[in-house]
């Protein structure tokens, strides 16, 4: 339960720093670190106290295998999950320059021409 | 055309890779490219709409542990809208995009987000559906940003932002899924929430999905990236987003998941009701006031996308005969086709307004009608079948949603449709006199029409804003009543987990 906790730490942290600042590089890096949050609440989905790697041997025996094994498939979601914020991030820190290279600034409340 | 169902994302994926590579070789090739694997895909998806439903095992791996792809009449009908508007998107852009620089990057990013959102309307996995909706997305966040000004830049930044956190919402959902039901596949999941039932776990996901679903779909509480976002990118590509992405990753996901996955619900159905009547009048309301076209259009998509999301909201009413739900539920599809057709409609005139005479703003245009009598047509149509006058395809479905909320006894929402309708009607009046009509400016004297390449897409829209008001018995027969009925049918969607 500790660790769900933690997770939600992490979590409340990310959101409090996307909204609460006004660099729009600390806007990304909290939204990394929302991004973190729940990869580790998917990968506590799979987790099992004492658990062993899903990889079966061919001397292990199928019972004992199935009681101590940790849930493969969320490792696989994660992965996938982490390329697919490795290339949002990677969009985003593009975006990030091409707009200090027009406004001369990262501060999100300077960039401001759309309104209304 | 079973075997052939994943090629609908497997072409334009590997399209979009080999476009960069040819034209390292051969500039010119990327236009071809684009157009003859737009054409494909149309052409096979058009022929979608006469399959029997069926399921796909990507792999040959059976059900509840391979990927399933599903087709029904819901997915031949979004693929159809998807692959068509496309197609004349390309071909708009043959001539439109030839004002930007890196024309084969921007081909690229455009089979992307097809292949994105394909990949999302075919699917029957809620992983595989999340990472083409990702695909979908960062290919739009990309597309947002082309032109690379200040206020391009700007809006990306947002909508990638904002995206972003709908994202996260999403995948946070679907993993409470997995942590109750112990599957991804949605048919298999829709079986084992039948046993769950629905608990509060089941409540904070639907919150979650309203919530970041809404967000890609725009609905009010969830909009502030849309104004933005949309007049900022390329003409076609404010069409495509307006007419098709915000449906196939937004309104159809809500749609999938909440009808055929965690079945008809009181709350869910007043949720949307209640999102969708916001959305029409908060839409409407700010578009009335606008002075740039293309931001007037984007409020007003926010609007119909209140229509269509109250639609569904009746159609997942459980309270309400069933002939009354799937009255609302029908219109609700209907209008999702017809605000396809004409919005990219009007963003596409937009545009060529906007390549003759430079500007964006209605109150610097005026008289246009008479320089470019083709486009100013149909422009002027699209915008009466979005105020929806009788007999174009905008009424009909309006008239069909109204209808279902009275009959159901929802009054206050029905008369707000009525009232919404009518300030469309209004709106679209001011666009058209300030636009298309009055006094011509000097500078614009010697406008000429838009290219050939611009009008066709233009023209083709406006037969179909006409075609699908009057030839509805031809198709909503069969079309519409497939789409509307493998939503309704929960156990026929449960069903294709042992089918393939």
């Amino acid at each position: 339960m500790i660790l769900y906790f933690l997770t939600l730490v992490l979590f409340v942290m990310g959101v409090y720093c996307l909204i609460a600042k006004k660099n729009i590089v600390k806007k990304i890096i909290g939204l990394v670190i929302i991004d973190y949050a729940i990869n580790l609440f998917i990968i506590l989905i799979g987790y099992r106290r004492d658990g062993v790697a899903p990889i079966l041997f061919k001397d292990m025996p199928m019972e004992e295998f199935a009681r101590h094994s940790v849930d493969p498939l969320p490792q696989a979601l994660v992965l996938t999950s982490i390329v697919i914020g490795l290339g949002v991030l990677a969009l985003q820190v593009a975006i990030c320059l091409r707009l200090y290279e027009k406004y001369k600034t990262f501060n999100m409340s300077e960039i401001n021409r759309l309104k209304g | 055309m079973q075997g052939l169902y994943p090629l609908f994302t497997a072409i334009p994926l590997a399209a979009a890779f080999l476009n960069l590579l040819v034209t390292k070789v051969n500039k010119k090739a990327a236009d071809y490219i684009a157009f003859v694997v737009a054409a494909v895909l149309a052409v096979m998806a058009v022929r979608m709409l006469f399959e029997a439903p069926f399921s796909y095992r990507v792999g040959g791996w059976s059900a509840p542990w391979g990927i399933l792809l599903v087709s029904d009449g819901m997915s031949a009908l979004m693929l159809t809208l998807i692959n068509v508007v496309s197609l004349l998107a390309i071909v708009y852009s043959l001539s439109y995009m030839t004002a930007y620089t890196a024309k084969p990057k921007y081909y690229s990013l455009f089979l992307l987000m097809i292949a994105g959102m394909n990949g999302v309307v075919m699917t029957g996995d809620l992983f595989n559906l999340f990472v083409f909706l990702e695909i979908a997305s960062i290919a739009s966040y990309a597309l947002v940003g082309f032109g690379t000004e200040h206020e391009e830049l700007e809006a990306s930044f947002k909508y990638l932002i904002l995206g972003t956190v709908a994202s996260t919402a999403i995948l946070f959902g679907i993993a409470f899924l997995y942590s109750m039901t112990g599957t991804l596949n949605l048919p298999d999941m829709a079986r084992q929430l039948e046993i769950v039932g629905i608990n509060r776990a089941v409540a904070f996901v639907i919150a979650l999905f309203i919530m970041g679903f809404g967000l890609k779909a725009s609905t009010v509480p969830f909009h502030a990236w849309l104004p933005d976002a949309h007049p900022s990118a390329p003409a076609p590509i404010s069409a495509m987003l307006s007419g098709v992405l915000i449906k196939a990753l937004g309104v159809y996901t809500i749609a999938r998941i909440m009808f055929n996955v965690i079945g008809p619900n009181g709350m869910v159905s007043s949720l949307l009701m209640f999102l969708g009547a916001l959305s029409m009048v908060v839409g409407v309301l700010l578009a009335l006031g606008q002075s740039d076209f293309k931001r007037m259009l984007a409020y007003s998509s926010i609007s119909q996308i209140g229509y269509i999301t109250m639609g569904f909201g009746l159609g997942l009413n459980p309270a309400v005969p069933p002939a009354v739900a799937a009255l609302g539920l029908f219109g609700a599809l209907y209008h999702l086709i017809n605000h396809a057709a004409f919005k990219s409609c009007l963003f596409l005139c937009s545009g060529a307004f906007e390549y003759r005479t430079g500007t964006r703003n209605r109150f610097e245009m005026g008289g246009l009608m008479r320089r470019m009598p083709v486009t100013g047509a149909a422009c002027s149509i699209a915008s009466l079948s979005i105020a929806g006058v009788p007999p174009f395809n905008g009424f009909w479905s309006k008239l069909v949603i109204i209808m279902a909320f009275m009959q159901a006894g929802y009054y206050v929402y029905g008369s707000v449709a009525v009232l919404v309708a009518l300030m469309t009607l209004m709106t679209f009046i001011k666009l058209q006199s300030s636009v298309l009509f009055g006094q011509l400016p000097a500078r614009f004297a010697a406008v000429k029409e838009a290219p050939v390449a611009m009008v066709v897409p233009l023209v083709i829209l406006a037969m179909l804003c006409i075609g699908l008001g009057i030839a509805y018995p031809l198709f909503g027969e069969s079309v519409l009543q497939a789409a509307r009925d493998s939503l309704l049918d929960k156990l026929a969607y449960m069903g294709y987990i042992i089918g393939g």
